[in-house]
């Protein structure tokens, strides 16, 4: 019986999650009216409520366990709320992105009570805390205008909460990411890389010159070569990235660019020639099979998996995602291709893809040079971390060792991905503020832009 | 939706800039479709390799949901089952005994052979949605899928008679396809005592014959003269114009520096050009060939061959070795050209390559699963030939097929004359100790008939036993024989 529920319940997940992914992009057609992109979104949540229920189903069906409905339900209450806050607070906020956070949420907590109970649980108060404490950030975006004064003070901040853990970080894995404050684990550099999206945003929205250009790259260096000593390749490169197009789309000189990516070409092959833990990398991902006992087996676990799980999946608890090494942060993709299925996870990166198309069509929108970049910045920043583990668990990359946003169990993470969805939000409810100010005639002309939530 | 980021960003102040955000946008979305086309194309072509690894334990959680599926040879003979008592124990059933032993392989103290290599599909069940439910439901095992070989039971058979109480293997291919239509491997064991004799076949004693050892595709012998294709192909390649008009004295000896090579029996061949020195199997025209080759592209030839790489098939096997370079001394090459020296290869490999000159200079994939059904015989998977590469030219597979039809006609071959088909091939013995005068029995070789069934070709070899045409050569008779039977 119990095997009928776990089979039944995902292929229904399956089709109710296509469903989702599908209205994600249905959204963003251009002749929709308000009415319309409501009642999509409306669709999304029940789907979302749908998905989550179905889930839990299969995972009360396994364990037998009733705490589990009870996590169940404080999950349920815990997205209404955050929902609603939104919707109450924030009228003109994109509803796309806070259903997206959601489901996104949702799918991670499901997939950690399959890992860990504990965890999830730990993560789902975790969630709670971020929750309730980035709900202030789209008001502080759309009122402070100081924040733009503070360049030097970002650049400061980043440098130096980078270098602490560098020199006090805890090793995990090989490299140092984390400090411990009073039994609390952070890892700071997930809360720099929106700091730093805030520092080249205010650089550049004053100015392109040439010796700004410098400064920036000099402090986007300093970001980068920390990093790499402490062996976070994952990080340094997406500060890397998210420098090179901030500052390609600021200064409009591919010249930057293409210099920036041969620099950083350079830069790659002389750490591989430099450090084994380069070259261990790039031997698992060029032939994991052939040193699958040592540098190989964490990505020959993740491709069992999911080549196993196939498109369909082997159904919650059916599979084997204990045995992939990290499985709940860098890895939790590979855990959900498993048991979730294929066209799942297929579906899961394009959820995110939705995202980042989200947040690079508000920054096309907002007039404001340093709202633009900064739109831009962290849509970088969350999708190229995207791109960082998806592509790293599937072999198509290198691994970096980066977590998914919302779904990979980590406090850190979450709460930096939360406050970059929150920022983009007051960014996204500002342009429409800036959109009334410039008078009826242009509101009148704008209102189908204005569609777009 | 992308016209209106287009129209956005048209309307935007600064256009230039709202252009380079659209060039991001692209950039991305052109990334990550690489990335799901990546997915996609894994989930659809790599996944097998990953899902069929032996370090993958995930197939084990299979074999608590599933009943392994059956074997069967291509005419229909089960080769293994899983008979379930009332108790509901599983016993892993072998029909086909010490015939198919190294062939289909056993289940239990690890996997080989097709057991290994059909694992996943032996352990999936593609029955009709709702059974497996109901069996579900009752919390019953669902029937496995079932694979169906290209073994030919009567020539397995056939060919595991032949080989008689001699350690040794034999290959059976049709070099159209690359179906494997039998494959031998001797000393054998029995499958369904495999977990009782466990320790006995893994003592030390044991090791030393290597029961468990497939020598068909993991055996490596130095392949005596039917290494000679090789070299005459090398001549071939080497003397594009002239290798036609190639003549040489033989005296029965042939000596260079203080090496001398022998024929068989020290018999004088007398003159012979090419074709007659490769039917009389002349040892010493083919040192005196040898010393004239370029030795790194006679090097370069064998690694196109197959030689020091992988060969294309799903089980395990041995890499066979090729190694001369410009340093070696003359009698070095002189033995290298007459398959003697360092080289070693696998029956199988000299079965890949002779299906190569048979099928005009083209191999074909070799497999061995032919199609996999659902436990009600409706077909899940049909597997269908495949080229691999042509590893000769058809003029080159030409030339080497009439020398090796002259074997038979005037040479070493002679026995396999028949009224019935044409046979082609090349004999070889081989020595594999200086202390004896035993040698290995090889032959390579193939049959054609006219508007008939397809081609067959063999490899044959049969250990410690005496010179090829002696003891290889009748076991290739009795194949050729059973397979064109029918026929009469």
């Amino acid at each position: 019986m119990t095997n009928l529920i776990v089979e039944t319940s995902k292929y229904l997940m399956l089709f109710l999650f296509a469903c989702y992914t599908y209205e994600c992009f249905a959204a963003f057609r251009g002749s929709l009216t308000e009415e319309k992109k409501n009642r999509i979104f409306s669709r999304q949540i029940v789907l979302m409520y749908l998905i989550h229920l179905d889930g839990y189903l299969a995972v009360y069906a396994v364990t037998d366990d009733v705490m589990q409905i009870l996590f169940y339900a404080l999950q349920v209450l815990f997205a209404g709320v955050t929902l609603l806050c939104y919707r109450l607070l924030y009228p003109r906020s994109s509803r796309l992105l806070a259903n997206n956070m959601c489901m996104l949420l949702l799918i991670g907590f499901l997939i950690l009570t399959r890992l860990s109970e504990q965890l999830a649980f730990r993560q789902f108060v975790i969630a709670g805390i971020a929750m309730a404490a980035t709900l202030i950030l789209p008001y502080i975006v759309r009122k402070a205008h100081f924040l733009r004064k503070l360049t030097w003070v970002f650049a400061a901040v980043g440098i130096m909460g980078l270098g602490l853990v560098a020199l006090l970080g805890r090793t995990d894995y090989g490299a140092k990411l984390a400090v411990e404050v009073l039994g609390v684990t952070i890892q700071p550099s997930e809360f720099i890389k929106v700091i730093f999206v805030f520092f080249v945003a205010g650089l550049f929205s004053e100015g392109n010159d040439f010796g700004r250009v410098c400064l920036g790259s000099a402090v986007a260096a300093v970001h980068v070569l920390i990093l790499v000593a402490s062996r976070d390749l994952g990080g340094a490169l997406i500060f890397f990235v998210t420098y090179l197009v901030m500052l390609y789309v600021a200064t409009g000189k591919l010249f930057y660019l293409a210099g920036g990516m041969l620099a950083g070409s350079i830069a790659a092959v002389a750490a591989y020639n430099l450090f084994s833990h380069v070259q261990v990398r790039v031997i698992a991902w060029k032939d994991p099979l052939s040193v699958i006992d040592n540098e190989g087996y964490q990505i020959c676990q993740s491709l069992f998996a999911i080549g196993t799980g196939g498109w369909f999946g082997m159904g919650l608890y059916q599979g084997m995602p204990e045995r992939i090494p990290v499985v709940e942060q860098d890895f939790i993709y590979s855990a959900i291709a498993e048991e979730l299925g294929g066209i799942f996870a297929l579906c899961l990166l394009m959820v995110c893809v939705s995202c980042l198309l989200m947040i690079f069509y508000m920054a096309m929108q907002v007039r404001e040079n340093f709202y633009r970049l900064i739109a831009l910045g962290l849509g970088t920043v969350y999708g190229f971390q995207v791109f960082l583990t998806i592509g790293g668990v599937t072999k198509f990359i290198p691994s970096t060792g980066v977590t998914l946003p919302f779904v990979s169990y980590g406090g850190s993470s979450l709460l930096s991905t939360m406050a970059l969805f929150a920022i983009v939000q007051g960014i996204c409810i500002l342009r429409q503020d800036k959109e009334g100010a410039h008078g009826k005639k242009a509101a009148a002309k704008s209102r189908e832009r204005k569609t777009d939530r | 939706m992308e016209k209106k980021l287009r129209q956005r960003a048209g309307s935007g102040k600064q256009t230039g800039e709202s252009r380079r955000l659209l060039g991001v946008t692209y950039a991305f979305l052109g990334i990550f479709l690489c990335l799901m086309g990546y997915i996609a194309y894994f989930q659809f072509e790599k996944s097998e390799q990953f899902i069929n690894n032996p370090y993958n334990r995930r197939q084990e959680l299979f074999a608590e949901r599933v009943v392994r599926g059956n074997i069967y040879s291509a005419d229909g003979v089960t080769l293994a089952e899983t008979v379930t008592d009332e108790e509901g124990n599983e016993t892993r059933k072998y029909p086909g005994g010490r015939i198919f032993a190294h062939v289909v392989g056993y289940s239990g103290h690890g996997r080989t052979g097709i057991e290994a290599a059909a694992n996943f599909s032996l352990l999936r069940s593609n029955i009709f949605y709702v059974e497996k439910a109901v069996s579900d439901l009752q919390g019953e095992k669902s029937p496995g899928d079932s694979v169906t070989t290209t073994l030919d039971y009567d020539i397995q058979l056939r060919a595991f008679d032949a080989l008689g109480r001699y350690d040794g293997a034999v290959v059976v291919m049709e070099p159209e396809t690359g179906k494997i239509l039998a494959m031998v491997s001797k000393p054998d064991f029995d499958p369904n005592t495999i977990d009782a004799d466990w320790e006995e076949l893994t003592s030390d004693d044991a090791e030393e014959d290597s029961v468990l050892l497939n020598r068909a595709t993991q055996g490596l012998y130095p392949p005596g003269s039917t290494f000679k294709l090789l070299t005459t192909l090398a001549y071939m390649r080497q003397n594009p114009e002239d290798y036609e008009t190639y003549s040489f004295q033989c005296t029965g000896s042939y000596t260079k520096g203080n090496k001398t090579i022998h024929c068989h029996n020290r018999k004088s061949h007398g003159s012979e050009d090419l074709m007659t020195s490769f039917a009389n199997s002349c040892n010493s025209s083919y040192a005196s060939l040898g010393l004239t080759l370029d030795i790194p592209e006679f090097q370069a030839l064998c690694d196109s061959m197959l030689f020091n790489s992988e060969l294309p098939v799903s089980f395990e096997y041995s890499e066979s070795s090729f190694v001369l370079s410009g340093q070696d001394d003359a009698a070095a090459v002189m033995e290298t050209a007459i398959g003697q020296g360092k080289t070693l290869v696998t029956p199988f490999h000299m079965a890949l390559l002779t299906s190569a000159i048979a099928n005009d200079g083209v191999l074909m994939r070799p497999y061995v699963i032919d199609h996999v059904t659902d436990a009600e015989g409706n077909l899940v998977t049909q597997y269908q030939p495949r080229q691999y590469r042509e590893l000769l030219s058809g003029e080159e597979a030409a030339v080497l097929q009439e020398y090796m039809r002259y074997v038979v006609e005037h040479g070493t071959a002679e026995s396999l004359k028949s009224d019935l088909y044409e046979a082609a091939g090349k004999t070889g013995s081989a020595e594999f100790s200086s202390n004896t005068d035993a040698s290995h029995s090889w032959f390579v070789g193939y049959a054609h008939q006219e508007n008939g069934k397809p081609d067959i070709a063999v490899a044959v070899l049969v250990e410690d036993s005496g010179i090829g045409s002696e003891y290889a050569v009748p076991i290739a008779q009795e194949i050729f024989e059973e397979y064109y039977r029918e026929e009469e």
